[in-house]
């Protein structure tokens, strides 16, 4: 699930750490993460829409691989059956570089997910625009702010695939009601809270940016939230460069973040580990109660250690990441977006099929996953992280805006911004500087 | 895939070859049939128009779109002069790239040269000189991945629980502070170095060994004779009389070492300031999608190598010179 978790997978991976398993979201126990996948989904009768392609083959790149890619191609399963198509999928590592080579080679995939939007409207020439079917599956599934992603100078390309929530405060559950701490709604609450907290001896806050070779990931998120709840104009305004990245307004939501990133008395172990503690155990202090908040995406859910009850009564949960100005209610997001470079009637077919309710439902239940998807019931979701996180995207009422360095250029979201944030953590560079030198980077 | 498949992709392999070859064979018939005179130049020409025509298409015009992309712009479409190169040479980024790149040619080539000559010098005609061989030269078997893997163990951080790398274990025994090694700009380019001397080490003592047997014994005795210390003979008579065989290592790491890619790629990705030209050039062009910038540090590439290509064709040749 974009570009965090991939990295997530990479990071575990590369450090060859126990945790490999559980960063690509592979359920610990196989069992109890896999519901029942509904009857509808498995009736042949619901895939008579689609017609006979027998003989047909698509195939699909994308960045999801091992188990999560295994759960995914099972809910794929029982539409290749019934309509007779064969989907290859391939999961790749480099999906930017093996998308572009592709591309550009003449060779690309019929159908690709992009978990980042900026990334897919550098191939718009070459991408065929979403049939009236797919459009009005997609207007019927996603809110406005989602079809805004998958559209490309006013045309609707592609329908989001998964979705996750990424403006999660992980914490003990149990922790907060012993100490009857409250879950905070605004951000004078946060704070108020998190002063209580330090004054009663603990440190309030745990945060990690380490990430292999994509260190500093974590904290563009803090940024993209804190901007986000100054205003989603701010925001849509700074993610396009329509202001540039050393505005004031940006310059201030830095220092906002580093109320809590850069205060001594917030960070358990102190500020300067933050950029060395790797974002995968971060968290893990809060089960031994040596800090009590953690903010990490919902993918975190299959992160924590093996015997760890992630649930709203279990041993951590999260809840959502407060509003600056009341009556906001936003999220920042995570995504893929299926997007297509054949325009033939097997290939359509798959692209329907994707953005139909009955494969969201399908695949709710198939292995932990969330989705924005109007329609689907969010309790399907296997694990509790992912029922709330479905609920919350699925509600039309919450304004939803993409991560925006997945939205930014490469030389800035995949790059500058990230080693901008770790400069800002270590302390080597203030707000402002650090807002100078990305701005100047912006290509 | 089944085995219908494969017979039907090697089956159509075989049916190109044996086209390619009835061509050819046509081709020299033809040949054969001009006049005498034009007959030898017929015949070279259509044994070397195959060469030819994949130098041209695999070569030349890679070389030469790639020294015109570099005038274009991120996406292709725009000229834009020598915005790239004034880029490669102001920009902090591109210009940390171009310093690690000129840090890894100093320092790789003399270092393994350096230690690859003493360990051969210190090994030559002892007991047990081919195991003490075998032993260094075992990491040049090694691809460059699994040696950067191995060694981003050695180097491995964990921020709490227990070190599982041995540096930072060590660190932990004598009672310091774990270091995050490969986050900590400088000095992670020593570390990286650290790997590709490991392995060129091995290359450098094979190839000086075999020229150390070839020094004359003759020589060496004569200036004992003469009373010339150990370091004299050393420096006066031994490296002087190797001097050819030490030029190629050096040029040949060098080489090896400007088109470096995979080590920092394995370990780093390029980020905390590791980056080099021949990671930057694929990085800029495909992971960031700016052609122009790629297509710029592979023509500064190219340009780096040019000068040691010449040297090492120069000196061969004055080589051949010599032997005849």
């Amino acid at each position: 699930m974009s570009k965090t978790r991939r990295i997530s997978c990479l990071a575990a991976a590369a450090s060859a750490i126990a945790l490999a398993a559980a960063a690509c979201g592979a359920p610990e126990e196989e069992g109890d993460d896999r519901g029942a996948v509904p009857d509808d989904a498995t009736d042949c009768a619901n895939y008579e829409q689609y017609g006979d392609l027998e003989g047909e083959t698509i195939s699909i790149l994308g960045s999801i691989r091992d188990t999560e890619a295994d759960e995914m191609m099972e809910a794929w399963s029982y539409f290749e059956s019934c309509t007779g198509a064969v989907i290859e999928y391939e999961g790749s590592g480099e999906f930017e570089s093996d998308m572009k080579v592709r591309v550009d080679g003449g060779n690309a995939p019929d159908i690709a997910l992009f978990p980042q939007p900026g990334l897919m409207s550098n191939f718009a020439d070459s991408l065929v625009p979403a049939s009236e079917e797919v459009t009005s599956l997609a207007t019927e599934g996603w809110t406005e702010d989602w079809l805004n992603y998958g559209t490309i100078d006013g045309t609707l390309y592609a329908a989001p695939h998964s979705s996750n929530a990424k403006s999660f405060i992980w914490y003990s559950p149990s922790f907060f009601s012993d100490n009857g701490y409250e879950v905070p709604q605004t951000w004078d609450e946060l704070i108020a809270l998190s002063d209580t907290i330090a004054a009663d001896g603990i440190t309030p806050w745990c945060v990690g940016f380490e990430s292999g070779g994509a260190t500093g990931w974590p904290g563009t998120d803090w940024i993209e939230d804190i901007v986000l709840r100054e205003g989603t104009d701010v925001y849509d305004q700074w993610v396009t460069h329509q202001i540039p990245f050393n505005d004031p307004q940006i310059v201030t939501a830095i220092d906002k973040a580093g109320t809590i990133l850069q205060n001594p008395d917030y960070v358990y172990n102190g500020t300067d580990t933050i950029s060395s503690t790797p974002f995968q155990e971060a968290g893990y202090p809060i089960l031994d109660g040596n800090c009590a908040m953690h903010r990490q995406a919902s993918f975190y859910g299959a992160m924590w250690p093996a015997d760890t009850e992630v649930s709203e009564t279990g041993d951590v949960f999260a809840f959502r990441f407060p509003e600056s100005n009341e009556g906001d209610n936003t999220m920042l997001v995570g995504g893929e977006f299926v997007a297509a470079f054949d325009d033939s009637e097997s290939t359509e077919m798959v692209r329907q099929f994707l953005a139909s309710e009955l494969y969201h439902n399908a695949r709710l239940q198939t292995g932990p996953w969330s989705t924005a998807r109007q329609g689907v019931d969010p309790n399907n979701a296997t694990t509790p992280i992912n029922v709330f996180a479905t609920e919350i995207l699925t509600d039309p009422e919450v304004t939803v805006r993409f991560d925006g360095s997945d939205l930014m250029p490469g030389e800035v979201g995949a790059s500058s911004f990230w080693t901008g944030m770790v400069q800002w953590a270590d302390g080597d560079k203030t707000s402002q500087q650090m807002a100078d030198d990305i701005e100047a980077s912006w290509p | 895939m089944n085995i219908s498949d494969l017979t039907d992709r090697f089956g159509l392999l075989a049916v190109g070859l044996v086209a390619f070859v009835a061509i050819l064979l046509a081709l020299y018939g033809l040949a054969e049939l001009a006049s005498r005179r034009d007959r030898s130049r017929a015949v070279a020409a259509v044994f070397l128009a195959p060469a030819v025509v994949f130098l041209l298409v695999g070569l030349v015009y890679p070389a030469v779109r790639t020294f015109v992309m570099s005038f274009f712009s991120g996406d292709g479409t725009e000229f834009v002069g020598l915005e790239n190169y004034s880029w490669a040479v102001t920009n902090p980024d591109a210009l940390q790239v171009l310093v690690n790149t000129a840090m890894w040619i100093i320092i790789v080539p003399l270092l393994s040269t350096a230690v690859g000559l003493v360990y051969a010098v210190l090994i030559d005609g002892r007991r047990g000189e081919r195991t003490y061989k075998a032993l260094v030269f075992l990491p040049m078997g090694i691809s460059f991945v699994g040696a950067s893997i191995i060694w981003k163990f050695v180097y491995q951080y964990t921020g709490s629980g227990d070190q599982i790398g041995l540096l930072n274990q060590l660190l932990v025994w004598i009672g310091a502070q774990p270091v995050n090694w490969l986050n900590e700009s400088p000095w992670n380019n020593f570390l990286l170095m650290v790997v590709l001397i490991w392995i060129e080490v091995g290359f450098a003592t094979v190839v000086l060994s075999a020229a150390l047997k070839g020094v004359p014994t003759e020589i060496v005795e004569a200036a004992r004779i003469d009373g010339a210390s150990p370091s004299e003979i050393f420096w006066n008579v031994t490296v002087p009389s190797i001097r050819s065989a030490i030029v190629v290592v050096a040029v040949t790491v060098f080489i090896a070492t400007l088109k470096l890619f995979d080590i920092v790629r394995a370990m780093t990705g390029g980020h905390h300031g590791t980056d080099v030209l021949a990671h930057n050039m694929w990085d800029q062009a495909f992971r960031l999608g700016n052609d122009g910038r790629g297509a710029t540090m592979a023509v500064l590439l190219f340009a780096l190598v040019i000068p040691v290509v010449i040297y090492q064709v120069r000196n061969m040749r004055r080589q051949e010179l010599e032997a005849r």
